[in-house]
């Protein structure tokens, strides 16, 4: 996917919204290229078990690079439906294509407000330079 | 020079029946093990040791000491670690017999010295705390903080407050939110202002009255002394919860101010850093807690009390939370920070503190004009140089910069933390350095950043290892050499 065409979090989590086939919203959550190269080379990712509900900003998981360990935080609420468990042993493919293969989890939305706060691409990138001076 | 035999692996160098001892034979009557100990804990073989005489296991230990920096060998400016010089005179004492020759379980009236020592030691601490209650227990920093929130959770049971959460700013180190997590609370963060300090609305946000607990490192890992700690502590006594002080930057304020009398109910001390116990490879160290008076019943038992007949260990604590440790810290460490506190006396304490923070400030001012310093021009005893600019004009890191420091003979500053300072270095020169070292630094980092980044992409160039692979150390960790023979 491009960038272009996701919402982000302040907290550098990408969302795409896509309607299932039963017409339930389901948002594909991942970090973005600027998280990951801050992070530098990871070594350890902690995703959450299907059928987990989340709240906006809670944390979900973390990730661990040679450098931090970080929290990741739920941009929307709802049901995680799917996770990407084999990136867990894939974690170096990661950042070479973060808004493809790179994400996380699947949440089923229970309420769309909270996509009202996200950030366009542009937005996002404004945050980024602002913290990247 | 370097002997490279004495470095191989200590099973490469053993020979089957060489020995550093023959014990004599037993002059008591022997029981079997098995009458000892239950079956189940009988292993079915001995375990695999080398065996070694003597003289190899020195020349291997030391040699290998060789390969590493130490206090002792070089200047040491790791943030947050306060690796000041650990006086000799304190080491001769503490390995007197009288000290180093002693059992726990001897009869109280053979160990009226050390009790009278750690009597005084925990007095000394609830001073210099301005906390008054004092358990020498935990044997480091960390622990520290995880048996205090072990005397909060007591303290709101016995209240009968569910209090579920424990906070920390996230300049905080790691250890906060572990020992939270470790304590059965819920971890939760607050944000920090763009100058460093607990952000007031963020905070006042997630404080409620399932706040147990607010952890608050004063001055913060950032070098600065926070300004609103009275209004913070305030505001968690407001809800109900406690202030919790990470001591492990008490060395900017020994006798200047006290966690207690800025709010405080619960801290630690770094003994091993604060009062110079050697730290090296991580310990061993001592992390004695104080307490207010209201938290006191609940401290780890036993203690030690003073009474008309002398010194005993008070284990008659029915609100206590248990031991946390056989009995004080590392005893030793404990030794060395009492007889650093006598030494130095109130006023010398002062002085300590006074030249940590003109020491690091030195430095600062030395330093900023190559390396931007985000949180401003004056600091406590540390400060968080930037070497972001670096990185964007000559793709030079912090951590490029810290490797290649190895080879001029500096041991590195902590890099990368706190995570809220890209490209973060956290140095802390100590009050034990000469001006002389601190300019002998300064010109090196001036000298590494004239550097072609290439040479320092490939850093350190004289070390016995270079740059690990620090990706498969941490995902494919080989944790001991095996003996050989194992599968």
């Amino acid at each position: 996917m491009k960038p272009e065409t996701l919402l982000f979090s302040k907290t550098h989590e990408w969302v795409h919204v896509e309607t299932d086939s039963t017409g339930a919203k389901v948002a594909t959550i991942g970090i973005s290229a600027f998280a990951l190269e801050a992070l530098t080379d990871l070594v350890y990712i902690e995703l959450p078990k299907v059928g987990r509900t989340l709240k906006t900003g809670e944390a979900f998981g973390e990730i661990e690079s040679v450098k931090a360990v970080s929290d990741l935080y739920s941009p929307v609420d709802g049901a995680v439906v799917a996770t990407h468990d084999s990136l867990a042993n894939e974690l170096e493919s990661l950042p070479s294509d973060p808004y493809g293969n790179g994400w996380l989890v699947k949440i089923k939305l229970s309420d769309e407000t909270a996509l009202q706060e996200l950030m366009d691409y542009a937005a996002y990138q404004k945050q980024c330079a602002e913290e990247g001076h | 020079m370097r002997n490279i035999r004495a470095l191989q692996p200590l099973f490469d160098l053993a020979k089957p029946g060489r020995r550093a001892t023959r014990f004599p034979k037993s002059d008591v009557p022997e029981v079997p093990l098995t009458k000892l100990l239950p079956a189940t804990a009988i292993a079915e073989q001995p375990p695999a040791l080398p065996e070694l005489a003597e003289p190899d296991v020195v020349r291997h230990f030391t040699n290998l000491s060789t390969l590493n920096m130490s206090v002792d060998t070089h200047f040491y400016p790791l943030g947050s670690c306060t690796m000041k010089h650990n006086p000799k005179r304190n080491e001769r004492l503490a390995s007197l017999p009288g000290m180093l020759d002693l059992h726990p379980y001897q009869p109280e009236e053979t160990l009226q010295g050390m009790l009278a020592l750690l009597y005084e030691l925990q007095q000394m601490l609830g001073e210099i705390g301005g906390l008054p209650a004092v358990s020498l227990q935990p044997a480091a920093g960390a622990q520290g903080e995880f048996t205090s929130l072990l005397i909060a959770s007591a303290y709101f049971r016995e209240r009968g407050e569910n209090r579920t959460k424990v906070l920390a700013p996230d300049s905080a180190h790691g250890t906060n939110p572990a020992s939270a997590a470790v304590a059965g609370f819920t971890a939760v963060t607050v944000k920090s202002t763009p100058q460093g300090f607990v952000d007031l609305a963020d905070l006042a946000a997630k404080l409620d009255h399932e706040t147990a607990v607010f952890m608050i490192t004063n001055p913060n890992t950032l070098g600065m002394f926070e300004p609103n700690i009275k209004r913070i502590a305030e505001m968690v006594h407001a809800v109900g919860g406690l202030l919790y002080l990470d001591g492990a930057n008490m060395n900017a304020i020994l006798g200047i101010t006290r966690p207690g009398d800025f709010g405080a109910d619960m801290m630690h001390f770094n003994c091993h850093k604060t009062f110079s116990g050697p730290h090296g490879s991580g310990g061993p160290g001592a992390g004695p807690i104080a307490v207010t008076s209201v938290l006191a019943p609940y401290l780890p038992a036993p203690l030690v009390v003073r009474e008309d007949a002398g010194y005993r260990l008070d284990y008659d604590r029915p609100k206590s939370v248990g031991r946390v440790r056989s009995f004080f810290g590392n005893v030793g460490i404990l030794v060395r920070a009492y007889c650093y506190i006598r030494s130095h006396g109130p006023d010398g304490l002062r002085r300590v503190s006074e030249n940590a923070v003109l020491n690091a400030n030195y430095l600062l001012a030395r330093v900023k004009h190559i390396f931007p310093v985000p949180q401003g021009d004056r600091c406590m005893h540390e400060f968080v140089a930037s070497a972001a600019k670096l990185k964007t004009d000559k793709d030079i890191s912090a951590m490029d910069i810290a490797k290649r420091l190895l080879d001029y003979g500096f041991h590195a500053p902590t890099v990368y933390f706190p995570p809220i300072v890209r490209e973060a270095m956290m140095i802390e020169p100590t009050e034990t350095e000469s001006k002389e070292t601190l300019d002998a630094f300064a010109e090196t980092l001036f000298r590494i950043t004239e550097e072609p980044a290439e040479l320092l992409h490939e850093a350190p160039h004289t070390t016995s290892i270079s740059r690990p692979d620090e990706v498969r150390a941490a995902r494919q960790p080989v944790m001991i050499s095996p003996p050989p023979g194992s599968p």
